[in-house]
């Protein structure tokens, strides 16, 4: 999507359903989501708890929780197909090309075991060294997400860390096997404000030095606008808009992209009217017809009620799925 | 760590204190003592000399004094019944009791946790689904008919093991009768300890199930898992040892029940334990070898809830309070 280059994607969703049988019918979490991550590239995931954020992470590191399983779609890495691979090889990517960080730091780490124990056996099971070895690596990756005296602090449990030198760890563990990907679920959500930033300068600058993909989600756009490349918008589990992270922040083109920044850009109106989209996302067992945004949208009309709108691509090099821009489309 | 034991074994001596004012007031208020020393022929002077002559006069602190003084050192006077030393009489039966529990629990332990870990991973399949409709009549059934069905089936019917008694036994050291030495005395114990075990089993199964269950569902299995360990490194390195943090505890007092119900079961299987010698005793009315064997239970309680405290925070580095947890 990015075509600077023709080399395939890192990572790339093609139409991925998500769903969960329920006694009352089979709930659909996430419809025909499609993005792509390029090599090095730092993708931001954003839209409304339960829009389905968490969702797509866990479907494409292959965790989804039963009875929730992919219902359609494929996920490729690297140009490798992933979404049916056979437990145990879905087992090998997990970690070591595919890290994973998630929101609370305080829970992720397990109580029993040293940070040292977690660190070395992580790296164990994914490359091929001795303990001494897999030691001396941790300690330089603790060193390297900012834990001071981490050749000290490494023998000790997690309860001994504050809850941000504890992301770190975290952090550190996702990226101990080298990962070509790195998917951080909200990963200072959980944290004090004053160290949010720090931790995303940590994991962006890591990420960066050793040329790994990020998927950023968060709900908070100030920290996409600062961090990511592009940004990918969701909502009620479908895909609103993607595109470069400045574009989409100077001038989304989705209606409900436009609510999240805070403005929306109709020829009549200016910004300041709606800063909050009035209305809440629905539930999965009331998606509305057409547009899932219909109900809320200011720039509704007809026919968002009766089809629901693809993602196309626009000539602004973004994906947009509405109906405002159908038409310019097929002019292109 | 030196404190918490300290306050820990203050807290026992009072426990034992106060189950010593329940032996005590059993041993002084029930029945009559002298009555139950002596002869129909006594006369009311000689019953009188003998009252003073045992303390009975005195003032009840000072009787309890002497009381606990006494149960310190080991003495609880002797036996209506037996005309034996009461401390002597518990000694010479209370290995057997103590094989008994020690094979039970660790019966119970170990297919208590392993049917617990195994229906808890393999939730919805058929044997986990008959374990546990198993482990639902364990815990309904009462213990002697699960003695008596046991007799039954395999004493009787099969005619596999021996249905009562402890087989034949040898001595280890002066005093310590054992039966787990001999191949009778092994297949004696089989019944019992199945019986006297199978409760605390089917306990520590459903504890170990839930607990284990809800340790899957956490944030840092998820991150396990999200790691790339293997489900063997996930399930057993650490699911399980979470899942036996608060189950250590609840196995530890368990041991604690397992010496107290074996009185029904060494009643159901004659045998001669501590148990059987109470049951005897209360029979008998035999107040000191009652007031002791309270005291005794009261003890073994006493000394596996210090074990089970600090085995607990051995497992658990988070009980540490260490130097390091200022930093950070
Ligand atoms: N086990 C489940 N059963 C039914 N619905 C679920 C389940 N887990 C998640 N969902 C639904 O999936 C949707 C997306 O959840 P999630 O991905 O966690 O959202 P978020 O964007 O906040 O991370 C939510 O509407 C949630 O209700
Ligand atoms: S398709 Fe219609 S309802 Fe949906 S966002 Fe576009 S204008 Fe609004
Ligand atoms: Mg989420």
């Amino acid at each position: 999507m990015t075509a600077i280059s023709n080399k395939p994607p890192l990572l790339s969703v093609r139409d991925l359903v998500v769903e969960f049988p329920t006694r009352r019918g089979t709930l659909r979490a996430l419809d025909q989501v499609s993005f792509d991550i390029a090599e090095g590239e730092v993708l931001g995931m954003v839209g409304e708890s339960g829009a389905g954020k968490s969702l797509t992470g866990a479907a494409i590191i292959g965790l989804l929780e039963p009875p929730g399983r992919i219902a359609g779609g494929e996920v490729w890495l690297r140009g490798e197909r992933i979404d049916n691979l056979s437990v145990e090889k879905m087992r090998r990517i997990r970690g070591r090309r595919i890290g994973m960080v998630f929101q609370d730091p305080l829970t992720s780490l397990n109580p029993l075991y040293t940070v040292a124990e977690q660190l070395i056996e992580t790296i164990r099971t994914h490359i091929d060294v001795s303990e001494k070895e897999a030691r001396k690596r941790a300690i330089a990756l603790l060193d390297r997400v900012g834990i001071p005296a981490a050749a000290r602090r490494i023998d000790d449990y997690p309860h001994h860390f504050s809850g941000g030198m504890r992301q770190r760890v975290v952090i550190a563990l996702a990226l101990s096997a080298e990962p070509e990907l790195v998917i951080a679920d909200e990963p200072t959500t959980a944290l004090d404000v004053s160290g949010q930033a720090q931790i995303i300068d940590v994991l962006k600058d890591i990420c960066a030095e050793r040329g790994a993909s990020v998927m950023l989600i968060t709900h908070d756009m100030g920290v996409i606008a600062e961090t990511a490349d592009r940004v990918a918008v969701l909502y009620a589990g479908r895909m609103a808009e993607i595109g470069p992270v400045r574009d989409v922040v100077q001038a989304a083109e989705h209606p409900y992209t436009a609510g999240l920044m805070g403005a929306i850009p109709t020829l009549t109106q200016t910004a300041d009217r709606l800063t909050q989209i009035p209305g809440s996302m629905p539930r999965l067992n009331a998606i509305p017809q057409g547009c899932a945004f219909n109900p809320r949208c200011p720039r509704v009309f007809d026919r968002c009620r009766a089809e629901r709108p693809e993602l196309i691509a626009r000539a602004s090099g973004r994906h947009v799925a509405c109906w405002l821009y159908e038409t310019e489309t097929e002019n292109v | 760590m030196i404190a918490f034991i300290l306050r820990r074994i203050v807290q026992s001596v009072i426990v034992m204190l106060t189950v010593a004012i329940v032996a005590f007031a059993l041993f002084r208020f029930v029945g009559d003592p002298v009555a139950s020393m002596v002869g129909q022929e006594t006369t009311l002077a000689e019953r009188a000399e003998i009252r003073q002559a045992l303390g009975l006069n005195d003032p009840f602190p000072v009787q309890f004094f002497n009381f606990v003084t006494r149960a310190v050192q080991g003495d609880f006077g002797v036996s209506y019944r037996l005309q034996q030393p009461v401390m002597e009489l518990i000694l010479s039966r209370l290995p057997a009791t103590l094989e008994l529990a020690l094979v039970s629990g660790v019966l119970a332990f170990f297919f208590g946790v392993g049917f617990g870990v195994y229906t808890a991973l393999r939730r919805g399949n058929w044997l986990s689904g008959s374990i546990m409709t198993i482990s639902l009549i364990g815990v309904s059934l009462p213990t002697f008919l699960i003695g008596v069905l046991l007799i039954w089936v395999f004493a009787v019917e099969l005619q596999w093991l021996p249905s009562f008694g402890r087989g034949d036994t040898v001595y280890i050291g002066d005093w310590w009768r054992t039966g787990l030495l001999t191949e009778s005395g092994r297949a004696s114990l089989i019944l019992p300890a199945i019986t006297l075990g199978l409760y605390q089993m089917t306990l520590i199964m459903r504890l170990v199930r839930a607990e284990m269950l809800e340790v899957l569902r956490t944030d840092y299995i998820k991150f396990a898992r999200a790691r790339g360990l293997s489900n063997r490194a996930v399930n057993f390195g650490h699911a399980l040892k979470n899942t036996l943090v608060p189950v250590i505890t609840i196995t530890g007092l368990q041991m604690g029940s397992i010496i107290a119900f074996s009185i029904i079961t060494e009643t159901v299987f004659q045998w001669p334990g501590v148990g059987a010698l109470f049951i005897r005793s209360v029979q008998f009315v035999d107040v000191p070898v009652m007031a002791a064997y309270l005291m005794l239970i009261a003890l073994v309680f006493v000394v596996i809830n210090l074990i089970v405290d600090l085995l607990y925070y051995a497992v658990d580095p988070r009980l540490r309070v260490d130097r390091s947890s200022a930093r950070g």
